[in-house]
């Protein structure tokens, strides 16, 4: 039986379709039609964001968590281009997303019309693919293709352009397209697999270093029965923060720019290094020539592109990480390395990671440690970005996959309560904690509204310093402690905003326990903004300054 | 002087990519894009429609530089892209159009 639809309705049916449940955005005159079809939808909840921008990081908070792409939409022109830093920040973080944007009718493109900006050819470089549609039919097509392109081999965002016309546009459908979802990735090659296998088992000090793609493999506990199996020391990139529990006896924590002492020096020793779903980035390599400068590479990726992109594999796999790790596991041998072993002991009493004054709730090692008491693992872990951000990759306990979201690739800020309250509305039984600076927080500020609308169980741990913490580390260090701009002389009453945005509000200031506020304020149902003043001076050690190889770390 | 005369092919070693890609608006940005970002310059282009088949061929005139692997890789990832071969800069397709760049 065939029905009469337009294209605004073809585009939320193929949305229901997929199995879209939420969806967030901000609407305006020219997606104006998808609204009026979306208000008519007794499946999916539309999620009213404050900024495009927070519409495109709830969205990301949904798909982070969960895996799946997730939706948000957008209007034309400035309605677009505030989504675009979402659309970047997804994409270098790998992370799902189908952006819908409304753009003006199709006979009005190119001529300057209202609200009218070039979105196709702006996500150009910062998607995955996108499309731009010229008739309802094509809806049929592009919608379930967006999700199975957003979902397939490595993620990322994908972004589809509907003119206002093609959304009125009414068409006859009698048949439905199967939803898009991900296809199976090329099967590994299995010789690859094997030689991959001897070389772990005849290697004298291998190192196993996960990156992101662990976690979006869904592939943590292959890889931590693999590190067991032949007692492989592990390090984790940014991104891979809780594919195995930071208290496990053979995780060596973060590397890189701020990662432990001793992971760093642990990393020129190795003459084996296995990269799983790891692109080798800057901030983990510190300078390429010199990192693991003894080992051979066995690197393992989704991605065709990113092996030997910066460092050239001895062993290139290009694989589905569970795939490849169901193929490596039996064929690697079990091995108690206790030489090797002991040596990263040694170098880990030696060189430890040091969390100074970590029984102080008032200090910032103390605050997360506090908070972190205040947790199980259940809980979620946002951040945003600066030395906050650091600071909780250092010393959280991070212990399961999809526990930890941040803007990695990008570095965003203005990341952490926009995708604190996406995770909050994918997965509304968890405790959703936003770690934030002050300067973070006043890039997205707005959306504490929709926390507040939305009640979303988020508890928003801000760390003021009343500066820029990192900008103000950096010009310390590197450019003779000439502050400039990374310090704020105004600075808001941010109690008062968010109780002025509707939600509650605590000072640890003021607090004569702040161990018992702070487990008040967490356990207590809904949204929460908790201020606590730190030391400015404080600095995110150790690092490797900019440039410098990963052995020439300064501080701590 | 001739677009490519014979001194500059051999003062600067050149690379051919052939790419089939499917026909449609935005295409050519795409596969542009991924040389502009990195500054490398594309020294000539060829497009133009295979057949009926829906299909369009993009030939690439670049130089050689040891990015391209890289490049070359990123253009395959793109949904838009069949399929791209690499040839030497003797493939003869650019220089069978040198009369149309003649300087006046």
């Amino acid at each position: 039986m065939s029905e009469t639809l337009t294209g605004a309705q073809m585009t939320v049916r193929l949305l229901e379709r997929q199995g879209i449940r939420i969806v967030t955005g901000y609407p305006g005159g020219a997606i104006l039609p998808i609204y009026d079809a979306l208000g008519q939808s007794t499946v999916i909840r539309h999620v009213l964001a404050r900024h495009e921008q927070g519409a495109g990081f709830i969205a990301q908070g949904m798909a982070r968590v969960s895996g799946l792409p997730a939706v948000c939409l957008a209007s034309s022109g400035p309605g677009a281009t505030n989504l675009l830093t979402a659309i970047a920040d997804a994409k270098l973080d790998s992370i799902p997303l189908v952006a819908i944007t409304g753009q003006v009718p199709r006979a009005m493109i190119g001529t300057d019309a209202f609200q009218e900006v070039d979105t196709y050819g702006l996500t150009i470089p910062i998607t995955k693919h996108n499309f731009l549609v010229t008739s309802a039919e094509e809806l049929l097509e592009v919608i379930p293709r967006a999700f199975q392109i957003a979902a397939s081999g490595r993620p990322g965002p994908v972004l589809i352009d509907i003119p206002k016309d093609v959304q009125t546009q009414a068409i006859e459908i009698s048949h439905w397209p199967e939803p898009g979802g991900a296809l199976p990735a090329p099967a590994t090659i299995t010789e690859l697999t094997e030689q991959a296998a001897a070389l772990i088992n005849s290697a004298a000090r291998p190192l196993l270093y996960l990156g992101g793609g662990v976690i979006h493999s869904g592939a943590s506990a292959a890889a931590v029965e693999l590190a067991e199996k032949s007692s492989l020391p592990t390090v984790m990139t940014l991104m891979a923060l809780g594919a195995m529990p930071v208290d496990h006896p053979l995780s060596m924590g973060m590397l890189g720019m701020h990662g432990a002492r001793y992971t760093n020096l642990a990393l020129d020793e190795c003459d084996l290094l296995i990269a799983i779903g790891a692109r080798f980035d800057d901030r983990a390599t510190g300078k390429v020539a010199q990192f693991c400068p003894n080992a051979k590479i066995i690197h393992i990726d989704i991605d065709p592109a990113e092996l030997d992109k910066i460092k050239t594999a001895f062993i290139g796999i290009q694989s589905d990480v569970q795939d490849a790790l169901n193929n490596l596991l039996p064929a690697v041998k079990q091995n108690s390395r206790k030489n090797w072993v002991n040596r990263i002991q040694t170098l880990k009493n030696q060189f430890p990671m040091q969390l100074p004054d970590a029984d102080n709730p008032r200090s910032h090692f103390g605050l997360i440690r506090t908070v972190a008491a205040c947790l199980d693992d259940s809980a979620i872990i946002t951040t945003d970005v600066g030395q906050h951000q650091m600071w909780v990759a250092q010393a959280y306990p991070l212990r399961r996959p999809r526990q930890w979201l941040t803007s990695g690739g990008l570095g965003t800020m203005g990341f952490g309560v926009p995708a604190a309250i996406g995770a909050a509305l994918a997965e509304p039984e968890r405790t959703v904690v936003c770690f934030t600076g002050d300067g973070s927080i006043l890039m997205n500020i707005q959306e504490l509204v929709t926390a507040a609308e939305e009640n979303v169980n988020v508890k928003i741990i801000l760390m003021n310093n009343a500066s820029l913490g990192l900008v103000h580390q950096q010009q310390t260090l590197f450019y003779g402690e000439r502050l400039f701009a990374s310090q704020f002389k105004a600075m808001p009453d941010f109690i008062k905003i968010a109780q002025g945005c509707g939600i509650q509000a605590i000072d640890l200031d003021q607090a004569s326990n702040p161990c018992a506020a702070l487990m008040e304020a967490i356990s207590r149902q809904g949204p929460c903004l908790i201020h606590a003043s730190i030391d400015a001076t404080q600095k995110v050690y150790p690092m490797v300054p900019p440039g410098a190889a990963n052995r020439d770390m300064i501080g701590a | 002087m001739n677009a490519i005369n014979c001194q500059e092919e051999q003062a600067i070693a050149r690379s051919i990519i052939e790419i089939d890609v499917n026909n449609h608006p935005g295409v050519m940005s795409h596969v542009v894009g991924l040389f502009s970002r990195r500054t490398f310059n594309v020294e000539g282009i060829i497009c133009l429609p295979v057949g009926q088949s829906g299909l369009s061929r993009i030939w690439l005139l670049v130089n050689e530089d040891q990015r391209l692997p890289q490049m070359i890789k990123q253009v395959e990832k793109l949904e838009d892209v069949i399929t791209i071969r690499r040839h030497n800069a003797d493939h003869t397709v650019f220089r069978d159009l040198e009369h149309f760049f003649q300087s006046s």
